[in-house]
């Protein structure tokens, strides 16, 4: 079978943890185990001072991926060329060992709008977001990575599957994907979609990281289950099976856990961090003959403990 | 509308996120065509979601520039007010650390608040604080440097100003405010400032990776002002001496000026 961390670009396929300043300082002294650091690119967009010092310092100890979350990809809007220029600064600076963005957009006529907003699926949105990944990449100079939204709304136009519009994407631009685990749960109940067949029709052999994260309960028109991707608790057990799931099917790959609202103490992110792990090394010492890449991730797990 | 654009989906939902809503009548009215629930059915509470995270997560970015200008209205209002404060200044750029330039000028004209005339130089050194936090590393103008300038060169000297400086003239005691008002333990520990007007400055600067914030006396603010605007050192010293009744202290405000962390280098080709 095909393995995934020969793409999974220079992260070990282990897991990794969200950047927050406040642990910045306990991070540096603990040194703790953790695989990767994921950063927002947005949060790095300033000249200077405590937030570079702190990414910098990290970086010297860790693999860095970075993550961005204003491109607005799936948006109308050509691409922000001052924003890609600025992602360009932090790539050639900080040679992150992976670059993601999302399957949405934020921008529309110059207006920001700080969510990740949906768009229908049609042949029409897949040329413009194919057209906008090239761009990225061109620019960049690097393989992206993109990830499956949160979704709670559909469009009556739609005429793909979220999972075969993002097999178009990867097949036509050469991208990787990004498989939030999380995020398809969320939209697989709040699209009424079996989570099994969506991940049977997604495209792993294009996925470089996995996402995981916690949802929050709402209700919708209906009175039915609406979930929101909040972030801001601990990864729901349906989301932990889905994940040993897909793990035990395709092997280990870079696993990370995003809490970015109502932010816990390190030690909880780590244990969040270490339940990944447990499941992803199961997968790394049975069944598939290491790559050296995996070796290397072992190695650098080694280093930073 | 173009039709190819209709199709991709943001020109239809853009205008639905950021319109108040006040009934289910708005929210439905707000409801772009064709957005659904997974049987087809229009889906205005769903929609809704996107409304919310839109503006919490704007209002959340705006808070956290603004941190004293929160405290000081206290959580509900300051919610309400950032809500019209984003509707008519919506983020133009993704990069939200730069977010809400416009908002001291936003309080000084909200007919609401105009009983509360420190609220806008507040938010004036919140702002500033905010650029020097993420300012350019800059190296700061040594004192080593400025005394290795032949006296008769002195006069004609003109420096650059550091990044993350800022000097704010206010006649409210928004030092004194800011301070207190920034956390809740803060609020507890500081007594309220004395309110009544003044002339007042304080300088803002990042000499490393901490920003700090201290008074200026009017002199040096004047004096630093002129410098920072561009001025020689012998324009700035007749700029505050045209202000000053008696005896300006010239020999402490080169000390200050050495020391303000307001500047980085000289402006002429010299090695500092």
């Amino acid at each position: 079978m095909t393995t995934m961390s020969d793409l999974a670009g220079g992260l070990p396929a282990a897991a990794g943890l969200g950047l927050k300043p406040d642990h910045v300082r306990e991070i540096l002294e603990m040194r703790p185990a953790v695989g990767f650091f994921e950063v927002h690119a947005e949060n790095f967009m300033g000249d200077g001072g405590m937030p570079h010092r702190q990414l910098s310092a990290i970086r010297e100890l860790y693999p860095v991926s970075l993550h961005g979350v204003g491109l607005s990809i799936g948006g109308e809007d050509p691409l922000d060329k001052g924003h890609l220029a600025r992602l360009k600064r932090l790539v050639e600076r900080y040679a992150p060992a992976q670059f993601s963005e999302h399957l949405a957009w934020s921008t529309h006529e110059g207006t920001y709008f700080n969510d990740l907003l949906p768009l229908p699926y049609t042949e029409q949105t897949l040329a413009r977001v194919c057209d906008h990944v090239d761009e990225v990449q061109e620019v960049l100079g690097l393989r992206m990575l993109l990830e499956n939204p949160s979704t709670y709304v559909a469009f009556s136009e739609t005429t793909l599957s979220e999972t075969e519009f993002l097999a178009e994407i990867a097949g036509r631009t050469g991208c990787g994907l990004l498989l939030d685990v999380n995020n398809v749960h969320v939209s697989c109940v709040n699209q009424q979609w079996s989570p099994q067949d969506y991940l049977a029709d997604f495209p792993m052999q294009h996925v470089g990281e996995i996402h995981l994260g916690g949802h929050a309960q709402d209700t919708d028109d209906l009175g039915r289950p609406l979930l929101i991707d909040s972030h801001d608790r601990e990864v729901d057990a349906q989301v932990w099976a889905l994940f040993a799931d897909v793990i035990a099917r395709h092997g280990s790959l870079p696993t990370l856990i995003e809490w970015d609202q109502a932010l816990p103490d390190l030690p909880v992110l780590l244990d969040e961090a270490r339940r990944a792990e447990a499941i992803l090394s199961a997968h790394r010492l049975s069944g598939h003959r290491p790559s050296g890449h995996r070796l290397a991730a072992d190695q650098e797990m080694r280093r930073a403990g | 509308m173009r039709d190819d654009h209709t199709a991709l989906g943001s020109s239809r939902l853009a205008g639905g996120l950021l319109v108040p809503v006040a009934s289910g009548d708005d929210l439905a009215r707000a409801l772009p065509a064709g957005v659904v629930g997974p049987e087809g059915q229009p889906a205005p509470r769903r929609f809704s979601v996107y409304r919310n995270n839109v503006m919490s997560s704007l209002i959340e970015a705006l808070g956290s520039v603004y941190p004293a200008i929160r405290g000081l209205l206290g959580e509900d209002y300051f919610k309400a007010l950032a809500a019209e404060f984003i509707r008519g200044h919506p983020p133009r750029s993704p990069v939200l650390l730069d977010y809400g330039a416009e908002f001291a000028g936003f309080l000084e004209g909200f007919p609401p608040l105009a009983d509360y005339p420190y609220l806008a130089d507040t938010a004036r050194l919140e702002w500033a604080w905010l650029k020097a936090y993420h300012a350019a590393d800059v190296p700061g103008l040594s004192p080593a440097c400025l005394a290795g300038v032949a006296a008769d060169a002195l006069g004609e000297l003109t420096l650059r100003p550091h990044p993350a400086a800022a000097i704010l003239m206010s006649p409210w005691p928004v030092h004194e405010i800011w301070q207190r008002n920034r956390t809740q333990d803060a609020r507890e520990a500081l007594p309220p400032p004395d309110l009544s007007p003044g002339d007042r400055a304080v300088l803002i600067r990042r000499p490393e990776l901490e920003v700090e914030v201290t008074d200026l006396s009017p002199v040096e603010a004047r004096f630093l002002t002129a410098l920072q605007a561009g001025e020689t050192l012998s324009g700035a010293l007749d700029t505050v001496l045209a202000h000053e009744e008696g005896e300006a202290d010239i020999a402490g405000l080169l000390a200050s000026l050495a020391t303000s962390s307001a500047f980085c280098a000289l402006h002429r080709g010299s090695a500092c």
